[in-house]
């Protein structure tokens, strides 16, 4: 007999996703991993989550083991943020008005686990328990609103987008090669969490990647098409959307590994394979670290100039880090392109490189060159918005984005909700942000409008 | 570049805040950008952007606009001849000499009065310049006809741009298409200027007989027979509007528009199949000169061609969403025939339609976004 998720594949639904771009950028990460020696400094930032005001368990100098909480949630004390690695937890960094930035944790050359209880039957509350307690449960995001779950909501369903298609985004199937057990093991222990289904949705490219193989019952829909193909926004959309007063959780198959591991080793192991990619490295590959890692060590040598930016997570979405960053709660890939703060004579007319582009105005950029050196010049200056069609052609959803972005300008909350907000989060417009002829900021707007939304609901 | 890069940044201090000439901020802001793509990097969102701007894109609007203003001079001056000495030639480049002479003025006094407001708005309020009055200011002239006195030109182009546009917000927040808006200014304020003897220029100083200045829809309005030979007025070697006699031109700029991704097919499509399908019932139904003037023709005469490529198509005044886009489109067409049909005192039709449309564009877009909404609730339901 196959395998379930073998069967699953074979049967299972193929989605086409027509609207949406890939933006093919050069250096995508070689499917090799760096021997770097692992960095000792480790961090976990407040600020990788959304509005979460933090409330210290811990103090500066203090000893901690792997799985020990350093944190938690002051509005629920339940969601616990916890330590990555063992060590002295050398400065918790403050920004403006002491919101807390960073913990910052020396670690210890061997790394020594709290070792914590595995429930000997699987139940919601013995898995929802064990995540909290582990701080895993800060992996699992809840929609709408792109928030941490809440503990006490029971999701219509659970899905994990088994592919990335973001701009030189990891490879999942090379990155998480070899832990098909502790992915089938963490479905298996979010599969209580949920009275619906798990959705794994993968690539028709790539519909059975080796990490899905050992999983058991789940839901498995194919998705084809450019990005956002691969976001989970869009899949959920597609698949079984999200209506008022109804929550679906997602989850990254990195965390599920996470999650997994738990669960088999009753350790919180966070090692992972990270992606590094982009034009300004020097060998754009995957390393082995641990979430929550220092980049200094890890990127020495390997950043070709002085003026690049060093981001965590992918072009579209992550967040400037800076040389001496360290990787964020979510990320499975760090990108390193270069800074655009040059004038270019002319360049709105006559453009002196090729860039990625939408566009059939600037053809050579959009039919004749494959893969782009893209910098962060904004390529304009920002404008009223005049130009339509555009965000509609990079949105594969039933939803109506200008006239959403409106409604959260307005403030006008019934508009909003009428108009879709519970369907994306920031990722699901950050197509639309970049296509912009204006330079709208759109994912500023729809977090204020997210924001806003949970404060009054 | 270096020498002028490095003698912007030399002089740039005197526009910025605290400078001497602070008060041309904007002005200095408008051209230090026209040449140089500032060295802004993204700071939130998303890190990387597309390659597209509002200069590049307006830009390729002008660029589209090119053969219908090349040809529209070119006509000027030939109309002009022509009226004199039927014998004249079409390759005789007296007729673009005379048209430069004619159309130039225009296209200056358009540019100079609407940057001037738009420059002055701008700084007033301490917005960057806006790339929008590019494109309008050669549409202005386009749609003018050639013997129209400068002050005029002068007074339209004031009248678009500051009530058209600027009380609404300037570009992106306007309801009507500030172009059309000077158009129709003058049709309605100077009614006996607009109807006089202007279309054909010389008519006016008695150079030319007067009986030939007449336009076909002139003509048509006046209950007699289109009598253009339908190859010429496809060309456009007709009188008119500057710009706007040649079907030809109008099509080479819809086509460049429609492959470079700029103007909307939608759009440009709904409003040419409106028209033809109008065209055709009333065809079907017959019985007088107006109603039997062949549907095809109606798209080559007048500013047809020239208002649904160049337009309709204006963005911030259409409809924005897609399906909103066909049925504005589509209304534009249909109306423009009725007005040349049923009321032939207005025979220049579309760009009463037009002007009409864009008011009713946010009532289409409003209801096709109903029905998403009602989608979104349905769903809940089932």
């Amino acid at each position: 007999m196959q395998p379930f998720a073998k069967r699953n594949v074979a049967m299972s639904r193929v989605i086409k996703i027509k609207k949406g771009k890939d933006i093919n950028l050069v250096g995508s990460a070689q499917k090799s991993t760096s021997d770097k020696t692992v960095s000792s400094s480790f961090a976990v930032k407040p600020t990788d989550f959304k509005n979460l005001i933090p409330k210290m368990v811990v103090k500066a100098g203090a000893e901690v083991k792997a799985g020990d909480v350093l944190f938690h949630d002051k509005t629920d004390d339940r969601v616990k943020f916890t330590a990555p690695v063992s060590g002295e937890v050398a400065e918790v960094v403050r920004g403006a008005r002491r919101a807390i930035q960073e913990v910052r944790i020396l670690a210890d050359k061997e790394i020594s686990y709290k070792s914590f209880d595995v429930p000997s039957s699987l139940t919601a509350d013995s898995v929802k328990e064990l995540l909290l307690e582990s701080g895993l449960w800060t992996y699992i995001v809840q929609r709408p609103f792109g928030i941490v779950a809440n503990p006490d909501v029971t999701p219509k369903a659970i899905h994990i987008s088994c592919f990335d298609s973001a701009p030189l985004a990891a490879d999942l199937s090379y990155a998480l090669d070899g832990e098909a057990e502790a992915f089938a093991k963490g479905v298996e222990a979010l599969k209580q969490l949920t009275s619906g289904k798990i959705h794994l949705n993968v690539n028709s490219k790539d519909s059975n990647p080796s990490f899905i193989s050992k999983v058991q019952g789940a839901e498995v829909t194919q998705f084809n098409g450019p990005h956002p193909a691969g976001l989970v926004g869009v899949q959920i959309h597609h698949i079984d959307p999200i209506n008022k007063g109804e929550h679906v959780w997602t989850v990254n198959p990195q965390h599920v590994v996470f999650i997994g591991r738990l669960f088999l080793t009753g350790q919180l192991d966070k090692s992972q394979k990270v992606a590094l990619a982009g034009s300004d490295l020097v060998n754009p590959q995957y390393t082995s670290t641990i979430s929550g890692t220092n980049m200094a060590a890890l990127l020495e040598g390997n950043v070709k100039s002085d003026n690049a930016r060093i981001i965590s997570g992918n072009v579209l979405t992550g967040n400037t880090i800076g040389k001496d960053g360290y990787l964020g709660h979510f990320d499975t890939m760090v990108s390193v392109i270069p800074e655009g703060d040059e004038y270019e004579f002319l360049g709105w007319l006559f453009p002196s490189y090729a860039r990625p582009t939408i566009s059939n105005s600037l053809p050579l950029s959009k039919f004749v060159k494959k893969e782009f050196v893209a910098n962060t010049n904004i390529h304009g200056e920002e404008r009223a918005f005049v130009v339509t069609g555009q965000y509609e052609k990079v949105l594969p959803m039933d939803i109506y984005p200008v006239y959403l972005l409106k409604a959260i300008l307005a403030q006008d909350l019934e508009a909003m909700e009428n108009l879709g907000i519970y369907e994306v989060i920031e990722e699901d417009m950050a197509l639309c942000e970049f296509v912009c002829t204006s330079k709208i900021n759109v994912q500023s707007i729809l977090n204020d409008g997210l924001t806003l939304m949970e404060e009054e609901g | 570049m270096k020498f002028l890069r490095n003698t912007i940044d030399k002089i740039k201090p005197n526009f910025e805040k605290g400078g001497k000439l602070s008060f041309l901020h904007s002005v200095f802001d408008g051209f230090e950008t026209f040449l140089f793509v500032p060295n802004h990097t993204t700071k939130s969102g998303t890190h990387i952007k597309d390659g597209i701007d509002l200069k590049r894109t307006m830009f390729f609007v002008i660029i589209a606009l090119i053969p219908a203003t090349l040809f529209g001079i070119w006509n000027v001056g030939f109309q002009h001849y022509h009226a004199i000495d039927a014998s004249t030639t079409f390759w005789d480049l007296n007729n673009l000499w005379f048209g430069v002479l004619k159309t130039l003025p225009i296209i200056i006094v358009s540019y100079m009065v609407g940057l001037g407001i738009e420059f002055a708005f701008c700084q007033i309020k301490g917005h960057p310049i806006n790339e929008g009055f590019l494109v309008s200011g050669m549409l202005i002239p386009l749609v003018l006809p050639p013997d129209i006195p400068l002050w005029m030109v002068a007074v339209a182009t004031a009248f678009a741009v500051i009530v058209g546009k600027e009380v609404f917000g300037g570009t992106g927040m306007n309801i009507l298409n500030p172009a059309l808006t000077a158009r129709v200014f003058l049709y309605i304020a100077y009614p006996v200027e607009m109807a006089g003897e202007i279309w054909v220029s010389g008519i006016g100083e008695g150079l030319v007989d007067a009986a030939s200045g007449a336009t076909a829809l002139g003509a048509f309005g006046a209950g007699k027979a289109v009598s253009v030979p339908v190859m010429d007025s496809f060309i456009g070697m007709i009188p008119g509007c500057i710009g706007e006699t040649s079907a030809l031109a109008c099509l080479i700029g819809g086509v460049f528009l429609i492959a470079t991704g700029i103007g909307s097919w939608r759009i440009m499509l709904a409003t040419v199949l409106g028209g033809l399908g109008m065209g055709l019932i009333l065809n079907a139904i017959g019985g007088n000169p107006y109603y039997e003037l062949p549907a095809y023709q109606h798209l080559i005469i007048g500013g047809f061609a020239f208002g649904a490529v160049f337009m309709a198509t204006d963005p911030v005044s259409a409809a924005q969403t897609d399906m909103g886009k066909w049925i504005y489109g589509a209304l534009i067409g249909v109306l423009t025939i009725l007005i040349r049909v049923f009321n032939p005192a207005y025979p220049e039709g579309i760009m009463f339609a037009i002007l009409f449309m864009n008011v009713m564009a946010p009532l289409i877009d409003n209801y096709v976004v109903k029905s998403n909404i009602k989608r979104r609730l349905s769903r809940v339901k089932a």
